[in-house]
């Protein structure tokens, strides 16, 4: 309980404590009036909504992280492919981009567990000089998909425009988008989902065994390399399903690859390596002081935020907010 | 067998690599040339500071763009000749250097990794927005100092000369040993009361020097700079850290032939092998490149000329003499 409560005030104080107090200095000084006021809820509202999505890249990304201890410089590319394959089940096959995320987890599942099986695993243990030789090996995996795509959809901008694309309803005077409402409560089921995997099922207990003590879980019986490269998968999974997600609200062209694996990395820092709950946090705070920089700084200067955020943390803690919540 | 004199192998290099363009008198092909040269002194610097001590950088693309930028800001703002950013863009890469390191190499494990990558991105931004400094995505435009490419190809070959010429004094040197050291053992190294942060440093500088002296050169050469070309995360900092991989990490030579095989193999995809090959092919130049790096990491550790005696083998199919 004492933990949940330290993590549902950290929560508060971040995403809405400061940004409240930064508007309040605003007011004091002169250059915000009520109009920002009024503004700031609603562009916490969408940075929360963006935010649930980034936790569910986050995750992927730090369930990835703690298991295999490599940084998956291929993540941005693999929400690439999985929102490509979205956007051919909806050009092609008329689905509609929430259903297709039956298909895109799946799809991407497997393609995740052969680049485990047959590129990351056969690494561990080799002798070579560099001992970051699966990171070096994620990164021409990258590029591989983003040329792969290139090469099949040329570098063109691509949506999918959903009927209900642009609707919004409304609570009080704050605006929902209804998509980004949807893919809100989708990955919150899904991120549930992972937590209830991971606590009580034989397998989640195997993957964060694994993340604790590869050789102790060796011992214990647990296929640990299987486990490895399967939770790979898992992580890839969890990041097609932000893809999926992020694509009717989003646009997408083979480059987009490297900014996600940016923002994937920035969340992890923040959140603190190998943990959920961090990555949760993290997801979060930067999709709220994303919209924060687009609305009340520049446009131009969203995805630095991302970065300041990034070197804050490395400065002042660098352990991640991990080392505040505990988990 | 008779051993080959020691030495010899990089006057011969140097002699033709000198020769080659006064043969070769075709625009075109002088051009790749450059561009080999380029990468040679990128993936060497890069193979300085992450083959031989250990740091792996994904973020060279800063060290490169500062120096481009230091080049073309001269000529913009103070109406230098942008020559001048030759001498002064490697030492703003070196100071840049200098920031991250203190920042970073406090910190273990991937930090470094992600921070100059973070840094890289930080600086593309900071140009893409800052317009009345950097002028934008609008780009730098001067004129080209010579319209023959002769001239170029001579002082980037005497930049990458020099590049692997310092590095191999560099790593016969204490210093060398030092790098090496904090790679296989930080701990041993720092216990041994050597200062690993200091070294980490400095191997840091030198990279980012001539890193940053090549993005000079560059601005010079294409007369042209924007944040998303000499930024650019995917086109720099990765494209370096394959270039070391495809042609070995911690060897002299690596990531020379390294970049060698990069622009090769993309031009060859490009012409479509010299348009024997069907058109499309010519779509797939960076995949092809990409696949040959997987295969490379997959099969060949430790580059081409780091695995060379394992090619070796399978290309000659000499039976194994080892005894087991």
């Amino acid at each position: 309980m004492l933990t949940l409560a330290r993590i549902l005030i950290l929560a508060g104080v971040i995403l809405i404590g400061v940004p409240y107090i930064l508007v309040g200095i605003g007011m004091v000084v002169g250059t915000m009036g009520m109009n920002d006021l009024f503004q700031m809820t609603q562009t916490i509202v969408i940075g929360v909504l963006i935010g649930g999505l980034y936790a569910l890249i986050g995750i992927g990304m730090t369930l990835i992280m703690g298991v295999m201890g490599i940084i998956n410089l291929a993540h941005g590319q693999i929400l690439m492919t999985s929102m490509y394959v979205t956007f051919v089940s909806f050009k092609y096959f008329g689905l509609d981009p929430y259903v297709s995320i039956l298909i895109t987890m799946p799809c991407l599942f497997l393609v995740a567990l052969f680049i485990g099986r047959y590129l990351l695993d056969p690494l561990i243990g080799r002798e070579s000089i560099l001992p970051e030789n699966q990171v070096l090996m994620t990164v021409g995996i990258g590029l591989c998909l983003t040329e792969i795509m290139r090469f099949i959809f040329s570098s063109n901008y691509q949506s999918v425009r959903t009927s209900y694309a642009n609707k919004a309803y409304y609570i009080g005077s704050v605006s929902f988008n209804y998509p980004l409402t949807i893919a809100f409560f989708i990955a919150l089921m899904l991120t549930v989902g992972l937590f209830l995997f991971l606590m009580k099922t034989d397998i989640g207990r195997a993957i964060r065994a694994t993340a604790q003590d590869k050789e102790a879980a060796t011992l214990m019986g647990i296929p640990q390399r299987k486990i490895t490269f399967s939770t790979y998968a898992l992580g890839s999974a969890l990041d097609a399903a932000a893809g999926t997600l992020l694509l009717p609200v989003y646009y997408l062209f083979p480059d987009l690859g490297g900014p996600f694996t940016l923002k994937a990395f920035v969340i992890t820092i923040l959140g603190g390596l190998g943990s959920t709950v961090g990555a949760i946090l993290g997801g979060l705070t930067l999709g709220v002081y994303e919209s924060l920089g687009a609305t009340f700084v520049s446009m131009g200067y969203k995805d630095a935020v991302g970065m300041v955020i990034f070197l804050l943390v490395l400065t002042f803690i660098p352990g991640g907010l991990k080392r505040v919540t505990k988990i | 067998m008779k051993k080959p004199i020691k030495g010899l192998g990089p006057i011969i290099i140097f002699i033709l690599a000198g020769v080659l363009p006064l043969v070769v008198n075709h625009d075109y092909y002088q051009h790749l040339m450059i561009l080999a040269l380029i990468w040679v002194v990128i993936g060497s610097s890069w193979n300085l500071l992450a083959g031989y001590t250990g740091q792996v950088s994904f973020g060279h693309a800063a060290f490169f763009g500062i120096g481009a930028y230091t080049a073309g800001i001269l000529y913009t703002k103070l109406s230098l000749s942008p020559w001048w950013g030759m001498v002064l863009g490697g030492f703003s890469a070196m100071i840049l250097g200098l920031l991250i390191g203190y920042l970073c190499f406090r910190l273990r494990g991937p930090y470094f990794a992600l921070a100059t990558l973070a840094s890289g991105e930080i600086l593309r931004l900071i140009a893409n927005n800052w317009t009345d400094f950097t002028e934008g995505m609008v780009g730098i435009l001067i004129m080209q100092t010579f319209v023959s490419k002769l001239p170029y190809y001579y002082l980037i070959f005497f930049i990458a000369a020099a590049c692997i010429f310092v590095i191999y004094l560099v790593m016969n040197s204490k210093w060398g040993y030092y790098f090496v050291s904090v790679r296989e053992d930080q701990d041993a190294a720092a216990s041994l009361g050597i200062n690993t942060t200091l070294y980490k440093n400095i191997s840091l500088m030198i990279s980012s020097f001539f890193t940053g002296t090549a993005g000079a050169f560059y601005m010079n050469y294409m007369g042209f700079i924007d944040p998303s070309v000499v930024f650019s995360l995917h086109n720099i900092s990765i494209q370096a850290i394959l270039v070391g991989i495809i042609g070995g990490v911690a060897t002299l030579w690596g990531p020379a032939i390294g970049a060698l095989v990069m622009v090769g193999i993309q031009e060859l995809f490009r012409t479509a092998v010299f348009g024997l090959a069907p058109k499309w092919i010519s779509q797939g130049h960076a995949l092809a490149f990409g696949l040959l790096v997987v295969l490379t990491i997959l099969y060949l550790s430790n580059g081409l000329v780091g695995d060379w005696p394992k090619i070796k083998k399978i290309i000659f199919r000499r039976p194994s003499r080892e005894v087991s």
